[in-house]
Protein backbone atom coordinates (compact mmCIF):
# COMPACT_ATOMS: atom_id res chain seq x y z
CA UNK A 1 0.00 0.00 0.00
CA UNK A 2 2.82 2.38 0.91
CA UNK A 3 3.29 2.46 -2.87
CA UNK A 4 0.43 3.42 -4.05
CA UNK A 5 -0.25 6.78 -2.05
CA UNK A 6 1.32 10.37 -2.71
CA UNK A 7 2.27 10.30 1.37
CA UNK A 8 3.97 6.97 0.37
CA UNK A 9 6.32 5.53 -1.96
CA UNK A 10 5.02 6.76 -5.23
CA UNK A 11 7.70 7.75 -7.30
CA UNK A 12 8.85 6.20 -10.61
CA UNK A 13 11.66 4.40 -10.00
CA UNK A 14 13.49 5.08 -13.38
CA UNK A 15 13.44 8.51 -12.84
CA UNK A 16 16.65 9.20 -10.88
CA UNK A 17 16.80 13.11 -10.54
CA UNK A 18 14.14 13.42 -8.04
CA UNK A 19 13.85 11.74 -4.50
CA UNK A 20 10.29 10.03 -5.44
CA UNK A 21 11.89 7.82 -7.51
CA UNK A 22 14.98 7.58 -5.98
CA UNK A 23 13.03 6.04 -3.14
CA UNK A 24 11.14 3.73 -5.12
CA UNK A 25 14.39 2.36 -7.00
CA UNK A 26 15.62 1.74 -3.10
CA UNK A 27 12.17 -0.18 -2.45
CA UNK A 28 13.43 -2.13 -6.23
CA UNK A 29 16.49 -2.75 -5.65
CA UNK A 30 15.90 -4.32 -2.30
CA UNK A 31 13.17 -6.84 -3.76
CA UNK A 32 15.36 -7.72 -6.85
CA UNK A 33 18.01 -8.36 -3.64
CA UNK A 34 15.46 -10.04 -1.63
CA UNK A 35 14.61 -12.40 -4.58
CA UNK A 36 18.56 -13.22 -5.72
CA UNK A 37 18.90 -14.17 -2.09
CA UNK A 38 16.01 -16.60 -1.75
CA UNK A 39 17.99 -18.55 -5.01
CA UNK A 40 21.67 -17.90 -4.04
CA UNK A 41 22.23 -15.11 -6.76
CA UNK A 42 23.44 -11.30 -8.07
CA UNK A 43 20.62 -8.95 -7.81
CA UNK A 44 21.83 -8.35 -11.08
CA UNK A 45 20.61 -11.45 -12.69
CA UNK A 46 17.25 -10.42 -11.84
CA UNK A 47 14.88 -9.26 -14.16
CA UNK A 48 11.14 -8.11 -13.15
CA UNK A 49 8.67 -9.80 -15.28
CA UNK A 50 4.90 -9.92 -15.18
CA UNK A 51 4.69 -13.71 -13.83
CA UNK A 52 6.30 -17.03 -14.79
CA UNK A 53 4.58 -16.80 -17.87
CA UNK A 54 6.33 -14.00 -19.21
CA UNK A 55 9.22 -15.06 -17.89
CA UNK A 56 9.14 -18.23 -19.60
CA UNK A 57 8.33 -16.25 -22.86
CA UNK A 58 11.44 -14.50 -22.78
CA UNK A 59 13.58 -17.16 -21.72
CA UNK A 60 12.79 -19.39 -24.69
CA UNK A 61 11.87 -17.04 -27.38
CA UNK A 62 14.80 -14.85 -26.01
CA UNK A 63 17.43 -17.58 -26.34
CA UNK A 64 15.68 -18.87 -29.48
CA UNK A 65 15.80 -15.31 -31.10
CA UNK A 66 19.40 -14.39 -29.96
CA UNK A 67 20.85 -17.78 -30.80
CA UNK A 68 19.58 -19.04 -34.21
CA UNK A 69 22.70 -18.51 -36.03
CA UNK A 70 24.38 -21.92 -34.15
CA UNK A 71 21.16 -23.49 -33.66
CA UNK A 72 17.48 -23.97 -34.05
CA UNK A 73 16.84 -26.93 -32.23
CA UNK A 74 15.36 -26.97 -28.75
CA UNK A 75 14.22 -29.83 -25.90
CA UNK A 76 11.13 -29.41 -23.22
CA UNK A 77 9.00 -31.99 -22.04
CA UNK A 78 5.93 -32.42 -22.57
CA UNK A 79 4.56 -31.82 -19.06
CA UNK A 80 5.46 -28.07 -19.06
CA UNK A 81 3.30 -25.69 -18.51
CA UNK A 82 1.46 -24.24 -21.04
CA UNK A 83 3.55 -21.18 -20.77
CA UNK A 84 6.61 -23.22 -21.60
CA UNK A 85 4.58 -25.14 -24.59
CA UNK A 86 3.40 -22.50 -26.19
CA UNK A 87 6.17 -20.35 -26.60
CA UNK A 88 7.70 -23.94 -28.33
CA UNK A 89 4.61 -24.07 -30.63
CA UNK A 90 4.84 -20.42 -31.47
CA UNK A 91 9.16 -21.10 -32.40
CA UNK A 92 8.25 -24.13 -34.78
CA UNK A 93 5.66 -21.64 -36.22
CA UNK A 94 8.76 -19.73 -36.83
CA UNK A 95 10.89 -22.28 -38.73
CA UNK A 96 12.56 -24.17 -35.02
CA UNK A 97 12.73 -27.69 -34.28
CA UNK A 98 11.49 -28.91 -30.32
CA UNK A 99 12.02 -31.96 -29.20
CA UNK A 100 9.32 -32.90 -26.69
CA UNK A 101 10.48 -35.26 -23.77
CA UNK A 102 8.39 -38.03 -22.45
CA UNK A 103 8.80 -38.04 -18.96
CA UNK A 104 8.94 -41.87 -17.00
CA UNK A 105 5.75 -43.26 -15.28
CA UNK A 106 6.49 -41.67 -12.15
CA UNK A 107 6.77 -37.89 -14.05
CA UNK A 108 10.50 -37.43 -14.17
CA UNK A 109 12.55 -36.68 -16.72
CA UNK A 110 15.74 -38.41 -16.79
CA UNK A 111 19.43 -36.51 -16.80
CA UNK A 112 20.55 -39.33 -19.37
CA UNK A 113 17.14 -38.48 -21.49
CA UNK A 114 18.13 -34.93 -21.82
CA UNK A 115 21.78 -36.17 -22.70
CA UNK A 116 20.71 -38.12 -25.68
CA UNK A 117 18.60 -35.70 -27.51
CA UNK A 118 21.26 -32.62 -27.85
CA UNK A 119 22.61 -32.35 -31.30
CA UNK A 120 24.96 -30.37 -32.43
CA UNK A 121 22.40 -27.73 -33.46
CA UNK A 122 20.89 -27.83 -29.66
CA UNK A 123 21.00 -24.15 -28.43
CA UNK A 124 18.26 -24.45 -25.59
CA UNK A 125 16.90 -27.18 -23.09
CA UNK A 126 13.55 -25.86 -21.07
CA UNK A 127 12.30 -27.96 -17.98
CA UNK A 128 10.56 -27.67 -14.94
CA UNK A 129 11.76 -27.82 -11.59
CA UNK A 130 8.76 -28.42 -9.87
CA UNK A 131 5.15 -29.86 -12.21
CA UNK A 132 2.49 -28.08 -11.21
CA UNK A 133 -0.06 -30.74 -11.26
CA UNK A 134 1.75 -33.55 -9.92
CA UNK A 135 4.38 -32.14 -7.83
CA UNK A 136 7.73 -34.37 -9.04
CA UNK A 137 10.85 -32.51 -8.78
CA UNK A 138 13.49 -33.34 -11.70
CA UNK A 139 16.97 -33.25 -10.79
CA UNK A 140 18.13 -30.40 -12.05
CA UNK A 141 21.41 -30.30 -10.57
CA UNK A 142 22.33 -33.67 -12.95
CA UNK A 143 20.57 -32.25 -15.95
CA UNK A 144 22.27 -28.58 -15.33
CA UNK A 145 25.99 -30.94 -15.59
CA UNK A 146 24.88 -31.98 -18.46
CA UNK A 147 23.78 -28.79 -20.37
CA UNK A 148 26.85 -27.24 -19.29
CA UNK A 149 29.15 -29.87 -20.30
CA UNK A 150 27.81 -29.46 -23.83
CA UNK A 151 27.83 -26.13 -23.59
CA UNK A 152 23.63 -26.26 -24.63
CA UNK A 153 21.64 -23.31 -22.20
CA UNK A 154 19.57 -24.30 -19.60
CA UNK A 155 16.44 -22.45 -18.65
CA UNK A 156 13.83 -23.96 -15.45
CA UNK A 157 10.51 -22.59 -14.76
CA UNK A 158 10.80 -23.11 -11.03
CA UNK A 159 7.55 -21.25 -10.34
CA UNK A 160 6.61 -24.11 -8.11
CA UNK A 161 9.55 -24.37 -6.46
CA UNK A 162 11.10 -21.28 -5.55
CA UNK A 163 10.39 -20.57 -1.71
CA UNK A 164 10.01 -23.94 -1.63
CA UNK A 165 12.86 -26.52 -1.98
CA UNK A 166 16.50 -25.33 -1.85
CA UNK A 167 17.58 -23.37 -4.88
CA UNK A 168 21.12 -22.71 -5.11
CA UNK A 169 22.46 -20.82 -8.16
CA UNK A 170 26.00 -20.93 -6.98
CA UNK A 171 25.83 -24.72 -7.43
CA UNK A 172 23.32 -25.48 -9.96
CA UNK A 173 24.58 -24.83 -13.45
CA UNK A 174 21.23 -23.16 -14.74
CA UNK A 175 21.41 -20.26 -17.05
CA UNK A 176 17.37 -18.75 -16.81
CA UNK A 177 15.08 -19.08 -14.62
CA UNK A 178 11.76 -18.05 -14.34
CA UNK A 179 10.39 -16.95 -10.97
CA UNK A 180 6.57 -15.96 -9.44
CA UNK A 181 5.46 -14.47 -6.60
CA UNK A 182 1.62 -15.72 -6.17
CA UNK A 183 2.81 -19.36 -5.73
CA UNK A 184 4.26 -18.20 -2.54
CA UNK A 185 1.88 -16.04 -1.03
CA UNK A 186 3.13 -12.86 -2.78
CA UNK A 187 1.07 -11.16 -4.93
CA UNK A 188 -0.10 -11.98 -8.52
CA UNK A 189 0.82 -10.72 -11.86
CA UNK A 190 4.75 -10.16 -10.91
CA UNK A 191 7.65 -12.57 -11.35
CA UNK A 192 11.23 -12.38 -12.55
CA UNK A 193 13.94 -13.62 -15.22
CA UNK A 194 16.88 -15.09 -13.65
CA UNK A 195 19.67 -14.52 -16.13
CA UNK A 196 23.09 -16.14 -15.64
CA UNK A 197 25.84 -13.29 -15.70
CA UNK A 198 28.97 -15.65 -16.06
CA UNK A 199 28.80 -17.65 -18.09
CA UNK A 200 26.96 -14.35 -19.53
CA UNK A 201 23.46 -16.19 -21.42
CA UNK A 202 22.24 -13.23 -23.91
CA UNK A 203 18.50 -13.13 -24.56
CA UNK A 204 16.66 -11.14 -27.22
CA UNK A 205 14.00 -8.83 -26.04
CA UNK A 206 10.49 -9.56 -26.16
CA UNK A 207 9.20 -6.06 -25.37
CA UNK A 208 11.00 -3.25 -26.66
CA UNK A 209 10.82 0.01 -25.51
CA UNK A 210 12.89 2.43 -22.85
CA UNK A 211 15.29 -0.27 -22.09
CA UNK A 212 14.51 -0.80 -19.06
CA UNK A 213 16.14 -4.39 -16.81
CA UNK A 214 19.00 -3.47 -19.13
CA UNK A 215 17.41 -3.94 -22.05
CA UNK A 216 15.91 -7.14 -21.70
CA UNK A 217 12.10 -5.70 -20.45
CA UNK A 218 11.25 -2.79 -21.26
CA UNK A 219 8.19 -0.44 -19.04
CA UNK A 220 8.18 1.54 -16.14
CA UNK A 221 7.87 -1.10 -12.93
CA UNK A 222 5.51 -2.00 -10.99
CA UNK A 223 7.16 -0.98 -7.82
CA UNK A 224 4.35 -2.01 -5.48
CA UNK A 225 3.86 -5.84 -7.22
CA UNK A 226 7.78 -5.93 -6.88
CA UNK A 227 8.27 -4.60 -3.36
CA UNK A 228 5.26 -7.36 -2.61
CA UNK A 229 7.41 -9.92 -4.20
CA UNK A 230 10.83 -9.05 -2.34
CA UNK A 231 8.88 -9.17 0.77
CA UNK A 232 7.19 -12.79 0.28
CA UNK A 233 10.69 -14.10 -1.17
CA UNK A 234 12.19 -12.87 2.14
CA UNK A 235 9.90 -14.87 4.24
CA UNK A 236 9.76 -17.56 2.22
CA UNK A 237 13.75 -17.60 2.63
CA UNK A 238 13.14 -17.77 6.85
CA UNK A 239 10.29 -20.04 7.21
CA UNK A 240 10.80 -22.62 4.20
CA UNK A 241 12.84 -25.08 6.53
CA UNK A 242 10.06 -24.91 9.00
CA UNK A 243 7.33 -24.56 6.88
CA UNK A 244 8.67 -27.58 4.85
CA UNK A 245 8.79 -30.17 7.20
CA UNK A 246 5.18 -28.64 8.46
CA UNK A 247 3.60 -29.19 5.58
CA UNK A 248 5.36 -32.68 4.51
CA UNK A 249 3.52 -34.10 8.08
CA UNK A 250 0.07 -32.47 6.74
CA UNK A 251 0.37 -34.17 3.53
CA UNK A 252 1.56 -37.26 4.93
CA UNK A 253 -1.24 -37.39 7.12
CA UNK A 254 -3.55 -36.92 4.22
CA UNK A 255 -2.57 -39.27 2.43
CA UNK A 256 -2.90 -41.66 5.56
CA UNK A 257 -6.31 -41.10 5.55
CA UNK A 258 -6.79 -41.42 2.08
CA UNK A 259 -4.06 -44.87 0.82
CA UNK A 260 -6.71 -47.19 2.49
CA UNK A 261 -9.41 -46.42 0.62
CA UNK A 262 -9.96 -49.43 -2.04
CA UNK A 263 -8.38 -48.71 -5.94
CA UNK A 264 -6.93 -45.07 -5.24
CA UNK A 265 -3.54 -44.67 -7.36
CA UNK A 266 -1.07 -41.79 -6.36
CA UNK A 267 -0.04 -40.17 -9.36
CA UNK A 268 3.88 -39.18 -10.04
CA UNK A 269 6.67 -40.00 -7.81
CA UNK A 270 6.05 -40.02 -3.81
CA UNK A 271 9.69 -39.46 -3.14
CA UNK A 272 10.77 -37.01 -5.44
CA UNK A 273 7.50 -34.64 -4.91
CA UNK A 274 7.48 -31.13 -3.39
CA UNK A 275 5.97 -31.34 -0.01
CA UNK A 276 2.43 -29.59 -0.38
CA UNK A 277 1.10 -31.86 -3.59
CA UNK A 278 -0.98 -34.84 -3.39
CA UNK A 279 -2.28 -35.82 -7.17
CA UNK A 280 -4.28 -38.91 -6.77
CA UNK A 281 -6.72 -40.85 -8.44
CA UNK A 282 -9.98 -42.40 -7.45
CA UNK A 283 -10.79 -45.43 -10.12
CA UNK A 284 -14.88 -45.19 -10.96
CA UNK A 285 -15.36 -41.96 -9.53
CA UNK A 286 -15.11 -39.05 -11.98
CA UNK A 287 -13.17 -36.03 -10.66
CA UNK A 288 -15.00 -32.49 -11.11
CA UNK A 289 -17.75 -34.62 -9.38
CA UNK A 290 -16.05 -35.51 -6.33
CA UNK A 291 -15.13 -31.93 -6.78
CA UNK A 292 -18.37 -31.08 -6.38
CA UNK A 293 -19.11 -32.76 -2.89
CA UNK A 294 -15.95 -31.39 -2.03
CA UNK A 295 -16.97 -27.98 -3.18
CA UNK A 296 -15.64 -26.10 0.43
CA UNK A 297 -11.69 -27.20 0.09
CA UNK A 298 -9.85 -25.87 -2.66
CA UNK A 299 -8.88 -28.61 -5.04
CA UNK A 300 -8.41 -28.89 -8.53
CA UNK A 301 -8.92 -32.23 -10.97
CA UNK A 302 -7.64 -33.65 -14.11
CA UNK A 303 -11.07 -34.01 -15.38
CA UNK A 304 -11.67 -32.97 -18.84
CA UNK A 305 -15.11 -31.50 -17.13
CA UNK A 306 -12.93 -29.12 -15.28
CA UNK A 307 -10.73 -27.83 -18.31
CA UNK A 308 -11.72 -25.43 -20.91
CA UNK A 309 -10.48 -27.95 -23.50
CA UNK A 310 -12.55 -30.77 -22.57
CA UNK A 311 -9.55 -32.99 -22.61
CA UNK A 312 -8.36 -34.85 -19.39
CA UNK A 313 -4.97 -33.14 -18.05
CA UNK A 314 -2.33 -33.70 -20.75
CA UNK A 315 0.79 -34.00 -17.60
CA UNK A 316 -1.42 -37.22 -16.76
CA UNK A 317 -1.84 -38.58 -19.99
CA UNK A 318 1.67 -38.29 -20.87
CA UNK A 319 2.47 -40.44 -17.30
CA UNK A 320 0.62 -42.96 -19.19
CA UNK A 321 -2.61 -43.03 -17.17
CA UNK A 322 -5.50 -43.98 -18.78
CA UNK A 323 -8.19 -41.42 -19.44
CA UNK A 324 -10.20 -43.13 -17.18
CA UNK A 325 -7.91 -42.39 -14.20
CA UNK A 326 -6.93 -38.97 -15.78
CA UNK A 327 -11.09 -38.39 -15.41
CA UNK A 328 -10.56 -39.65 -11.72
CA UNK A 329 -8.19 -37.10 -10.29
CA UNK A 330 -8.11 -34.75 -7.81
CA UNK A 331 -5.33 -32.68 -6.95
CA UNK A 332 -4.87 -31.25 -3.23
CA UNK A 333 -2.46 -28.94 -2.25
CA UNK A 334 -1.49 -28.24 1.36
CA UNK A 335 0.27 -24.48 2.63
CA UNK A 336 1.50 -22.52 4.56
CA UNK A 337 -2.12 -21.94 5.94
CA UNK A 338 -3.35 -25.49 5.75
CA UNK A 339 -4.64 -26.63 9.69
CA UNK A 340 -4.38 -30.35 10.63
CA UNK A 341 -8.12 -29.93 11.64
CA UNK A 342 -8.47 -29.02 7.94
CA UNK A 343 -6.77 -32.14 6.97
CA UNK A 344 -8.62 -34.50 9.24
CA UNK A 345 -12.12 -32.94 8.03
CA UNK A 346 -10.68 -33.33 4.15
CA UNK A 347 -9.75 -37.27 4.89
CA UNK A 348 -13.85 -37.51 6.29
CA UNK A 349 -15.15 -35.46 3.49
CA UNK A 350 -13.24 -37.24 0.81
CA UNK A 351 -13.36 -41.04 2.03
CA UNK A 352 -17.86 -39.84 2.34
CA UNK A 353 -18.19 -38.38 -1.36
CA UNK A 354 -16.39 -41.48 -2.66
CA UNK A 355 -18.23 -43.62 -1.42
CA UNK A 356 -21.56 -41.95 -2.37
CA UNK A 357 -20.24 -41.31 -5.61
CA UNK A 358 -19.26 -45.02 -6.25
CA UNK A 359 -22.48 -46.56 -5.07
CA UNK A 360 -23.98 -44.42 -8.27
CA UNK A 361 -21.38 -45.39 -10.52
CA UNK A 362 -21.94 -48.68 -13.03
CA UNK A 363 -18.44 -48.69 -13.53
CA UNK A 364 -17.81 -49.35 -9.45
CA UNK A 365 -20.61 -52.18 -10.17
CA UNK A 366 -19.40 -53.45 -13.09
CA UNK A 367 -15.73 -53.95 -11.33
CA UNK A 368 -17.30 -55.27 -8.16
CA UNK A 369 -19.00 -57.96 -10.16
CA UNK A 370 -15.38 -58.73 -11.30
CA UNK A 371 -15.86 -57.26 -15.49
CA UNK A 372 -13.37 -56.46 -17.37
CA UNK A 373 -13.79 -52.90 -18.27
CA UNK A 374 -11.50 -52.61 -21.04
CA UNK A 375 -12.70 -55.67 -22.70
CA UNK A 376 -16.08 -53.54 -23.04
CA UNK A 377 -16.93 -51.95 -25.80
CA UNK A 378 -17.78 -48.80 -25.25
CA UNK A 379 -19.88 -46.28 -27.50
CA UNK A 380 -17.61 -43.02 -27.26
CA UNK A 381 -19.08 -39.75 -27.77
CA UNK B 1 -18.51 -23.25 -12.36
CA UNK B 2 -21.13 -22.28 -10.77
CA UNK B 3 -24.07 -25.11 -10.45
CA UNK B 4 -27.66 -23.89 -10.49
CA UNK B 5 -29.93 -25.26 -7.46
CA UNK B 6 -31.31 -27.65 -9.35
CA UNK B 7 -28.39 -29.67 -10.65
CA UNK B 8 -27.19 -29.23 -6.97
CA UNK B 9 -30.73 -30.71 -5.63
CA UNK B 10 -30.37 -33.78 -8.03
CA UNK B 11 -26.67 -34.13 -6.73
CA UNK B 12 -27.23 -33.99 -3.48
CA UNK B 13 -30.15 -36.43 -3.84
CA UNK B 14 -30.06 -38.18 -6.67
CA UNK B 15 -33.67 -40.07 -7.64
CA UNK B 16 -34.08 -43.75 -8.68
CA UNK B 17 -30.41 -44.49 -8.15
CA UNK B 18 -29.76 -48.64 -8.13
CA UNK B 19 -30.22 -51.54 -10.79
CA UNK B 20 -33.05 -54.10 -11.82
CA UNK B 21 -32.21 -57.53 -12.80
CA UNK B 22 -30.89 -57.60 -16.65
CA UNK B 23 -32.62 -60.72 -17.10
CA UNK B 24 -36.23 -59.71 -16.30
CA UNK B 25 -38.53 -59.80 -19.35
CA UNK B 26 -40.01 -56.34 -18.33
CA UNK B 27 -36.38 -54.15 -18.17
CA UNK B 28 -35.04 -52.30 -20.68
CA UNK B 29 -31.34 -51.64 -20.33
CA UNK B 30 -29.15 -48.84 -21.76
CA UNK B 31 -25.62 -48.15 -21.40
CA UNK B 32 -24.32 -45.27 -23.26
CA UNK B 33 -20.81 -43.45 -23.37
CA UNK B 34 -17.31 -44.68 -22.13
CA UNK B 35 -15.07 -44.00 -19.32
CA UNK B 36 -12.52 -42.27 -21.56
CA UNK B 37 -14.79 -40.02 -22.17
CA UNK B 38 -15.50 -39.22 -18.16
CA UNK B 39 -19.05 -40.07 -18.47
CA UNK B 40 -21.11 -43.55 -18.51
CA UNK B 41 -24.90 -44.07 -17.69
CA UNK B 42 -26.82 -46.94 -17.20
CA UNK B 43 -30.27 -46.32 -17.70
CA UNK B 44 -32.91 -49.12 -16.83
CA UNK B 45 -36.88 -48.93 -17.36
CA UNK B 46 -39.15 -51.58 -15.68
CA UNK B 47 -41.95 -51.89 -18.57
CA UNK B 48 -45.71 -52.89 -17.80
CA UNK B 49 -47.71 -55.26 -20.45
CA UNK B 50 -49.20 -51.72 -21.93
CA UNK B 51 -46.14 -50.78 -22.72
CA UNK B 52 -45.85 -48.27 -20.06
CA UNK B 53 -42.43 -47.03 -17.86
CA UNK B 54 -43.97 -48.20 -14.58
CA UNK B 55 -40.35 -47.45 -12.65
CA UNK B 56 -37.09 -46.16 -13.61
CA UNK B 57 -33.67 -46.77 -11.93
CA UNK B 58 -29.93 -45.10 -13.23
CA UNK B 59 -26.32 -45.06 -12.06
CA UNK B 60 -23.55 -42.80 -13.68
CA UNK B 61 -20.43 -42.01 -13.80
CA UNK B 62 -19.71 -38.48 -14.30
CA UNK B 63 -19.42 -34.80 -13.78
CA UNK B 64 -22.45 -33.47 -11.51
CA UNK B 65 -24.07 -32.08 -14.45
CA UNK B 66 -23.98 -35.70 -15.53
CA UNK B 67 -25.80 -36.98 -12.65
CA UNK B 68 -28.32 -34.66 -12.16
CA UNK B 69 -29.09 -35.09 -15.77
CA UNK B 70 -29.34 -38.89 -15.32
CA UNK B 71 -31.35 -38.50 -12.05
CA UNK B 72 -33.92 -36.53 -13.75
CA UNK B 73 -34.69 -38.20 -16.94
CA UNK B 74 -35.63 -41.04 -14.61
CA UNK B 75 -38.06 -39.16 -12.92
CA UNK B 76 -39.57 -37.65 -16.71
CA UNK B 77 -39.57 -41.56 -18.03
CA UNK B 78 -42.22 -42.57 -15.23
CA UNK B 79 -45.37 -42.77 -16.67
CA UNK B 80 -44.80 -42.22 -19.89
CA UNK B 81 -45.16 -44.81 -22.97
CA UNK B 82 -42.01 -45.87 -24.99
CA UNK B 83 -42.66 -43.50 -28.00
CA UNK B 84 -43.70 -41.03 -25.54
CA UNK B 85 -40.43 -41.51 -23.37
CA UNK B 86 -37.86 -41.32 -26.97
CA UNK B 87 -39.28 -37.75 -27.32
CA UNK B 88 -37.10 -36.32 -24.60
CA UNK B 89 -34.59 -34.17 -26.05
CA UNK B 90 -30.80 -33.46 -24.58
CA UNK B 91 -31.77 -29.66 -24.57
CA UNK B 92 -34.57 -29.92 -22.47
CA UNK B 93 -32.68 -31.82 -20.01
CA UNK B 94 -30.61 -29.16 -20.31
CA UNK B 95 -33.08 -26.30 -20.00
CA UNK B 96 -34.70 -27.52 -17.01
CA UNK B 97 -31.47 -27.70 -15.48
CA UNK B 98 -29.91 -24.76 -16.64
CA UNK B 99 -26.72 -26.08 -17.81
CA UNK B 100 -24.17 -24.19 -20.15
CA UNK B 101 -24.52 -24.98 -23.74
CA UNK B 102 -20.78 -27.03 -23.37
CA UNK B 103 -22.32 -29.75 -21.09
CA UNK B 104 -25.35 -30.33 -23.16
CA UNK B 105 -22.51 -32.16 -25.35
CA UNK B 106 -20.30 -33.56 -22.74
CA UNK B 107 -22.45 -34.45 -20.22
CA UNK B 108 -26.12 -35.05 -21.09
CA UNK B 109 -26.48 -38.67 -22.15
CA UNK B 110 -30.20 -38.98 -21.66
CA UNK B 111 -31.48 -39.15 -25.45
CA UNK B 112 -28.88 -41.78 -25.81
CA UNK B 113 -29.56 -43.77 -22.92
CA UNK B 114 -33.49 -44.02 -23.11
CA UNK B 115 -32.86 -44.59 -27.07
CA UNK B 116 -30.83 -48.29 -26.03
CA UNK B 117 -33.19 -48.60 -23.01
CA UNK B 118 -36.15 -48.76 -25.52
CA UNK B 119 -34.39 -50.68 -27.81
CA UNK B 120 -33.24 -53.55 -25.38
CA UNK B 121 -36.87 -53.89 -24.02
CA UNK B 122 -38.23 -54.10 -27.69
CA UNK B 123 -35.77 -56.68 -28.63
CA UNK B 124 -36.57 -58.70 -25.85
CA UNK B 125 -40.05 -58.32 -25.99
CA UNK B 126 -39.56 -59.25 -29.83
CA UNK B 127 -37.92 -62.03 -29.14
CA UNK B 128 -40.43 -63.57 -26.61
CA UNK B 129 -43.28 -63.18 -29.86
CA UNK B 130 -41.72 -65.51 -31.76
C1 LIG C 1 5.11 -24.32 -13.51
C2 LIG C 1 4.45 -23.01 -13.79
N1 LIG C 1 4.93 -22.19 -14.73
C3 LIG C 1 4.36 -21.02 -15.01
C4 LIG C 1 3.25 -20.58 -14.33
C5 LIG C 1 2.66 -19.26 -14.69
O1 LIG C 1 2.95 -18.32 -13.72
P1 LIG C 1 2.30 -16.88 -13.67
O2 LIG C 1 0.91 -17.09 -13.21
O3 LIG C 1 3.13 -16.12 -12.73
O4 LIG C 1 2.36 -16.31 -15.06
C6 LIG C 1 2.71 -21.40 -13.33
C7 LIG C 1 1.53 -21.05 -12.55
O5 LIG C 1 0.55 -20.53 -12.89
C8 LIG C 1 3.31 -22.63 -13.06
O6 LIG C 1 2.80 -23.46 -12.14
Amino acid sequence: MECLTLEGNYGNPASRSHLLGWKAEEAVETARRQVADLINADPREIVWTSGATEADNLAIKGVAHFYNKKGKHLVTSKIEHKAVLDSCRQLEREGYEVTYLEPDEKGLISPQAVADVIREDTILVSLMHVNNEIGVVNDIEAIGKITREKKVIFHVDAAQSAGKLDIDLGAMQVDLMSLTAHKIYGPKGVGALYVRRKPRVRIEPQVHGGGHERGMRSGTLATHQIVGMGEAYRIAREEMHEEHERVLALRNRLLDGLKNIEEVYVNGDVEHRVAGNLNISFNFVEGESLMMALRDLALSSGSACTSASLEPSYVLRALGLSDELAHSSLRITVGRFTTEEEIDYAVEKIHEAVAKLRELSPLWDMYKDGVDLDQVQWAAH
Amino acid sequence: MAYSDKVLDHYENPRNVGKFDDEDANVGTGMVGAPACGDVMRLQIKVDDKGVIEDAKFKTYGCGSAIASSSLLTEWVKGRSLTEATEIKNKDIADELGLPPVKIHCSVLAEDAIKAAVADIKSKRDGELE
